[in-house]
């Protein structure tokens, strides 16, 4: 990585990290409601792995953890935020809350709340981009535990036979809710699953983006250069629990801290403090910055923003009906 | 009778279940050393030890079927699905081999299983983690639906379930785990079959099922104080089969009908029961029964979207008003 890139990653996951930390304050605030999953503590992988690719070209799809994954696709992180408040001006219009933020137009395929359910679509998306001929990749950020849907094994079938321009990203932070992987996962190391399948694959440290980083560059290669899917495993951790109801009683606090030892963010600070490029001081102020951005422009764009209205309720269910009347009705408009 | 929560009820039928047979086993996501998402499992694994009490993988095809195949050879696994909506990962075990297995096997096996499994709109949980499926789990032949309203059922039903030898499918509600409630202190079965006469009354029926015997209790309240309407609230616990005789009791002694469903109306309980009342007692009927049910969406996240789908006690009002004419 340039030195001027990893300045800016280190500004985009200090966001990133402050952006979580500030929903699960206006969670407690009961700004924000149902299910929310926070990231702090992967952000290494999200990161390293969109810094290989081509955020905004290339497709990009996951689960419910997917605040960040938007973000870095190029989200307004103001549209993030509105959509979480509920808000008309949020990425689905307030519709789709914390775990289905959707962004079309910088291809992020959204937040998908059944385990697994990804998978296929990732594959799929692959498939119109094999059909259409361009040069953009899918991909799939998922959890370790999802590989244990029938689904997972299904699709990677599919994707080596076919050849599909898709990257399996595994970010195995080692929990599945509650259960460890060592309690529901005969493999813990999830890249041995994927050769049975005949699927390039490895592992690597999820908490350094510089490695996450070079790690993600030989697989967007290998998928975008047509040699077919790839899987790739990041090896995490997530400090908060699962969602907000989470106690954590079933991992101890000593885990915990050794895991917050390994911080991506102090990683990749540290080291450019070391090199002389960055210093304590301008650290602090960019957290002190990062957070009056939050405060001043997405959370206040937030709480402006308007409620979708009642007579919209039924909107979006199904495509409009002026542009259809010619196959609804037999009868050209 | 002791007053519990709708969640101990059914920790507690699990727990006599258990331990009366070595062959009641109970498996699930985080159900074992977490004690269940909704507590219902709480304590088994560390009394009856992992092989009785399996925390499963995020497989609910495989587990699903898996629970199954031991049935066939005697077990009864009570199988809870986290939430209904991931239960459209289950069903084509649930459908194919347990509700067909006696009838292809030409009654040489069966699937004495349980799935317990919470739906339901809580708060705000969106379009995928919000979904009443009631309606999709009726139309089955050879698999029996249960509902209960509260942890008097809750136990009893799930107790009967266990003991029954045809798969049943209970479906529970998120927001409902900690409803308190009494409960028998001695051992209780709930009827599979049947329906529940919550409160007697005369002019119309309220025809409710699991959350919405609330919402027709209260409106049940309301209409008596301030509009003299007298209303009957039946609570259809069992929803497969539906209890003809008692809906066909009901409508013919106050000759009106209103049907409060959480579930959208299409193809649905409502629907079912309106099937039903003109099958038995179309001449029996004063006014055209009514529905009271969701809008047609996937569950929107925006809380007053949120609202404005899900009906309540004061739309079971209103259709009643409107049925005589008073709104
Ligand atoms: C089909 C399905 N089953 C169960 C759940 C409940 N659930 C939500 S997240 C989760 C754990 C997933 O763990 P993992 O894939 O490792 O992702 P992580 O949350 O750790 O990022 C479970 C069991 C669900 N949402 N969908
Ligand atoms: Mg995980």
């Amino acid at each position: 990585m340039k030195i001027e890139d990893k300045k800016r990653v280190l500004r985009e996951m200090v966001l990133h990290r402050r952006f979580e930390e500030r929903c699960y304050q206006a969670y407690i605030e009961r700004k924000i409601g149902g299910f929310l999953h926070l990231y702090p503590g992967q952000e290494a992988c999200c990161n390293g792995v969109m810094e290989a690719a081509r955020p905004g070209h290339d497709y990009v799809i996951t689960g419910y953890r997917d605040h960040v994954h938007a973000i870095k696709c190029g989200s307004d992180p103001k549209e993030v935020m509105a959509e979480l408040y509920g808000k008309e001006t949020g990425s689905s219009k307030g519709r789709g809350g914390s775990m289905h933020i959707f962004d079309a137009a910088h291809r992020f395929m959204g937040g998908y709340a059944l385990v697994g359910g990804p998978f296929p679509l990732a594959a799929g998306i692959a498939k119109a981009i094999q059909l259409k001929g361009g040069d953009e990749i899918a991909i799939c950020f998922l959890g370790d535990a999802a590989n244990n849907q029938g689904v997972f094994h299904e699709t990677l079938n599919m994707a080596a036979l076919w050849n599909l321009p898709v990257l399996f990203v595994c970010e195995n932070n080692r929990y599945g809710i509650g259960t460890s992987i060592e309690r529901s996962t005969a493999v813990v190391h999830q890249h041995k699953r994927v050769a049975a399948y005949n699927i390039e694959a490895s592992e690597c440290d999820g908490q350094d983006v510089e490695v996450v980083y070079e790690h993600a560059r030989k697989a967007v290669d290998h998928v975008r250069s047509g040699k077919g899917p790839y899987f790739l495993e990041l090896m995490t951790y997530r400090y908060r629990g699962h969602s907000m109801s989470d106690s954590r009683g079933y991992r101890t606090r000593e885990e915990e801290e050794l895991w917050k030892q390994r911080d991506p963010i102090f990683i990749l600070r540290d080291r450019l403090i070391a090199a002389g490029e960055l210093t304590m001081e301008a650290y602090e102020a960019l957290e002190k910055e990062t957070d009056a951005y939050i405060e001043n422009e997405v959370i206040k764009f937030s709480e402006e923003s308007p409620e979708p209205r009642v007579e919209d309720l039924e909107k979006y269910v199904l495509a409009d009906r002026a542009s259809q009347q010619q196959w609804l009705t037999g009868q050209a408009a | 009778m002791a007053q519990i929560m709708l969640w101990e009820a059914i920790q507690r039928a699990h727990d006599e279940e258990m331990a009366r047979d070595p062959l009641v086993i109970c498996m699930g996501e985080d159900i074992g050393v977490a004690g269940g998402t909704y507590k219902a499992t709480k304590g088994l694994y560390e009394k009856y030890g992992p092989l009785r009490v399996m925390d499963t993988p995020i497989s609910e095809g495989g587990f699903t079927g898996l629970a199954i195949g031991a049935s066939f050879l005697g077990v009864r696994p009570v199988v809870e699905i986290m939430s209904v909506n991931f239960a459209w990962l289950a069903m084509d075990q649930m459908f194919n081999s347990a509700a067909k297995i006696r009838y292809m096997s030409g009654g040489q096996l069966e699937a004495p299983c349980v799935f317990r499994s919470a739906g339901g709109a809580a708060h705000q949980l969106g379009a995928q983690h919000s979904a009443r499926m009631e309606k999709v789990f009726m139309g089955i032949a050879g698999l029996r639906v249960v509902t209960p309203s509260n942890p008097k059922q809750a136990y009893g039903l799930l107790k009967s379930a266990i003991r029954s030898n045809d798969p049943v499918f209970i479906n529970e509600h998120e927001l409902m785990y900690n409803m308190k409630g009494e409960v028998p202190d001695s051992e209780y079965f709930h009827p599979l079959e049947g329906s529940d006469i919550a409160r007697s009354g005369t002019d119309v029926t309220l025809f409710g099922y699991n959350i919405s015997v609330h919402w027709c209790l209260k409106a049940a309240e309301i209409l008596d104080k301030q509009y003299g309407i007298s209303a009957e609230v039946i609570d259809l616990y069992s929803l497969s089969p539906l209890d003809r005789a008692g809906i066909k009791q009901s409508v013919s002694k106050t000759h009106r009908a209103v049907i409060a469903e959480e579930d959208e109306a299409p193809v649905g309980v409502g629907a079912e029961i309106i099937a039903i009342i003109n099958e038995e007692c179309f001449f029996e009927l004063d006014a055209a029964p009514v529905r009271v049910h969701s809008a047609l969406v996937p569950q929107p996240y925006n809380h007053t979207l949120e609202k404005a789908a899900i009906p309540d006690h004061e739309d079971v009002v209103k259709a009643v008003l409107k049925l005589f004419g008073k709104a």
